[in-house]
């Protein structure tokens, strides 16, 4: 089990006075950590991602500044609601052939997962790391990042984040405490905007397509409100959410002006998506095999933060046009003869896009769904009630539901309007893949939608049955 | 017959999928024969007390909450005219405290709520985070749900509450007791959304609307095949008494 989720400690409890122990000198300490990560492994606990770094913060919580200073080329932090780990990837991607890179890969988004990140390559040059929208001000602090790309805010997970302003309020914070970071900001959202009111610097991205606008916010949009004045934001175009181009009709807040922007974007069902960068460096012509409007707001934000760290626009669209999907997102397995889709669900935002990319591009007739409700998953399950599952009925012949509240998945259905004979609750991940295999002809494609902690799962499933590495030995 | 239901603020107070609560009523209803006619009520729209036979509140986030308090007092006299003709309420987390008499946040500053539940609420330090299950003697069955409020509400001597916590936080943490139910007025933190796991109670809501539309006393509602909802209740409350209440 990997504890991608585990609360931060707070800032008390990580000064050496809490120490009890002297801490080792940092060498031995390393070594002794790794050996840690590898007999985790070993022990099956899991990906064992995280372990060295929770050892090495319990133990000497200065180190992780002290790791991340030896970097010659400094660090650049990512955080978001949706998309951090891919848009992470697509930098690492990027800068690749350039640079050497040290990427915290397996999605370890804590502090401990940066710190086993820091420890697992000492030859990097640069550190990128996806940091989870909770610990920002605390790793942000650590690292003394030399850049910070804030893509998106969304409701998520209310249970263990709060309410968004609380997320945004941390932010603020952590902007305010990096005077010297370059930050890089998705100026479609506008909370997200706000952050850089006032920094001149600060590079701002976003899209500018209105053929692909949604006709209206969804249900469950956030930030719809005006920041300075509370009047309902006009939308002359909501591409995702609430990230568009927005105005207050009152007092004129709006959209500020963008210096990155993703344009004639042309969708290309499940294979892809392409789109024209524009950037004070330059344009381009940007071939992604990432689906969805989504990823190409994560590809806008990588180029965004890649460009901002020395990067050419042409090493932009050629890593752009080389990225494979991160593990989980979008991810296609070979199973015999059939394949496995697995799309990472997780919050409404985030899900409505699944849902409209697969839709788009053919509706389909079979689809697994996991729903588990561990701490990683968020316990509070009422937002699968805010997703828009509704345009999957249109194809829909059976929904296998799973996971730990299958049940409470296989109601929302029903109360969609999906015939209850349609709908098989089976409590095992295992069994549902089977069936869901079963019900999929030879050469078809199986949408398997997992929360987080069932994603982990299902790829061990397919894993145990030789069919993809283990996700940590994948990311490696 | 059909059931119109006043829905307030769906723009602002939707945060915990309140709309599935709202699913829930008119897919029951049009299984009995009814139908769920449901109007958005919004900021500065009027209210007449005769026009609704249920009225349903959500939560929102404090923004939100705030952007809608002072819109609402002036709604006060015709929703408390109409719940003293016998319409119902269903008013879930933030809703549930603004139909109390006020709510004061974390700094003291007061926001005022349209007194219609004898109940107020004190915002505190920490959120109460976790599954609840809760009894309700007053009608022999137990509602599963999920709670999360940093609000701890307060009932006036010889209020009624919705139920007993068997486990969870409930209305302060202290006192055992979760939500308020006065005449056909239901207040309650539990989202998740509430009624799906919870048919008995959807049909309890459903029957006080058609008693308000029809006049009389609310009559049981013909029994619908609720397997499912059984199965989602039973693990909701067996998270609830494993897990609630701050247990793990």
């Amino acid at each position: 089990m990997v504890e991608r989720r585990e609360r931060p400690a707070s800032t008390a409890e990580s000064g050496y006075g809490c120490v009890m122990r002297p801490p080792l000198a940092l060498d031995l300490e390393t070594a002794a950590f790794r050996a840690a990560g590898a007999l985790s492994r070993l022990a099956r606990r899991g990906g064992g991602t995280t372990i060295p770094g929770k050892l090495l913060w319990k133990l000497d919580p200065g180190a992780i500044d002290a790791l991340a200073r030896r970097l010659p080329r400094g660090s650049a932090l990512v955080s978001a609601t949706n998309g951090k780990t891919t848009t992470t990837a697509m930098v690492a991607e990027i800068l690749r052939p350039s640079v050497a890179v040290l990427h915290n890969a397996s999605g370890a988004n804590l502090v401990s997962g940066v710190a086993s990140s820091l420890l697992a390559r000492r030859d990097a040059e640069l550190g990128l790391f996806e940091v989870d929208e909770g610990a920002l001000p605390e790793v942000a602090q650590r690292l003394d990042p030399r850049a910070l790309l804030l893509a998106n805010l969304f409701r998520d997970q209310l249970d263990r984040y709060g309410e968004l302003e609380i997320v945004a309020a941390r932010w603020r914070r952590a902007v305010a405490d990096l005077p010297r970071a370059s930050l890089v900001v998705n100026g479609d959202d506008p909370q997200v905007a706000e952050l850089a009111s006032g920094v001149e610097t600060a590079r701002i991205f976003g899209i500018d397509d209105p053929a692909h606008a949604r006709p209206a916010l969804q249900h469950a949009a956030d930030s719809k409100y005006c920041l300075r004045c509370g009047t309902p934001y006009d939308y002359p175009a909501a591409y995702v959410g609430h990230l568009g181009d927005y105005r207050c009709p009152k007092c004129g807040h709006s959209r500020p002006p963008l210096d990155v922007v993703g344009s004639e974007i042309e969708l290309l069902g499940l294979d892809g998506a392409a789109f024209t960068l524009s950037a004070p460096e330059g344009a381009c012509r940007v071939e992604l095999s990432l689906p969805g409007l989504y990823n190409v707001y994560n590809a806008v934000g990588a180029a965004s933060l890649a460009l901002e760290l020395g990067a050419s626009v042409s090493d932009v669209g050629a890593g752009l046009g080389r990225f494979s999907p991160a593990f989980g997102r979008f991810e296609r397995i070979e199973v015999g003869e059939r394949r496995v889709l697995i799309l990472l669900i997780k919050n409404p935002a985030g899900a409505n896009e699944i849902v409209r990319t697969l839709v788009d591009a053919e509706p389909p007739r079979v689809a697994v769904i996991a729903l588990n409700d561990e701490i990683a998953d968020g316990r509070d399950v009422s937002w699968i009630w805010d997703v828009d599952f509704e345009p999957l009925l249109t194809g829909l012949e059976t929904l296998v539901a799973t996971g730990g509240r299958a049940e409470e998945l296989a109601l929302r259905f029903a109360y969609a309007g999906l015939r209850r004979d349609r709908i098989e609750v089976l409590g095992s991940l295992e069994a549902a893949l089977d069936r869901g295999l079963a019900l999929t002809p030879p050469g078809g494609e199986l949408a398997v939608l997992p929360t987080y902690t069932a994603m982990l799962a299902l790829r061990r499933l397919v894993a145990s049955r030789g069919y993809v590495a283990n996700y940590w030995e994948a990311a490696a | 017959m059909r059931i119109r239901v006043g829905h307030l603020y769906p723009d602002y107070l939707n945060i915990y999928a309140d709309r599935g609560n709202i699913a829930v009523l008119a897919d029951r209803a049009r299984r009995r024969g009814h139908q769920l006619d449901v109007t958005a009520i919004g900021l500065g729209d009027a209210v007449r007390p005769g026009d609704f036979d249920l009225f349903y509140v959500g939560g929102g986030q404090d923004r939100e909450q705030e952007l809608v308090a002072h819109d609402l007092a002036g709604k006060s006299e015709a929703l408390r005219s109409a719940a003293g003709d016998g319409a119902a309420f269903l008013a879930v987390c933030g809703g549930y405290q603004l139909l109390g008499r006020s709510y004061r946040d974390v700094a003291g500053v007061e926001l005022p709520g349209i007194g219609l539940l004898p109940v107020q609420t004190v915002a505190g330090t920490t959120r109460m985070i976790g599954d609840v299950l809760l009894a309700c003697p007053w009608a022999g069955r137990t509602l599963a749900g999920f709670e999360n409020h940093a609000g701890r509400t307060l009932l006036d001597a010889g209020a009624e509450p919705l139920g007993r916590v068997l486990a969870g936080f409930g209305n302060d943490g202290v006192s055992g007791l979760e939500g308020c139910r006065y005449r056909r007025a239901y207040g309650t933190y539990l989202h998740g959304p509430l009624l799906p796991r919870n048919p008995w109670f959807a049909d309890r809501v459903l029957a006080d609307a058609i008693a308000h539309r029809a006049g009389g006393e609310p009559e049981e509602l013909e029994p619908l095949a609720d397997e499912l909802e059984l199965a989602a209740h039973e693990v909701s409350a067996a998270r609830a008494r494993a897990r609630g209440g701050g247990r793990s």
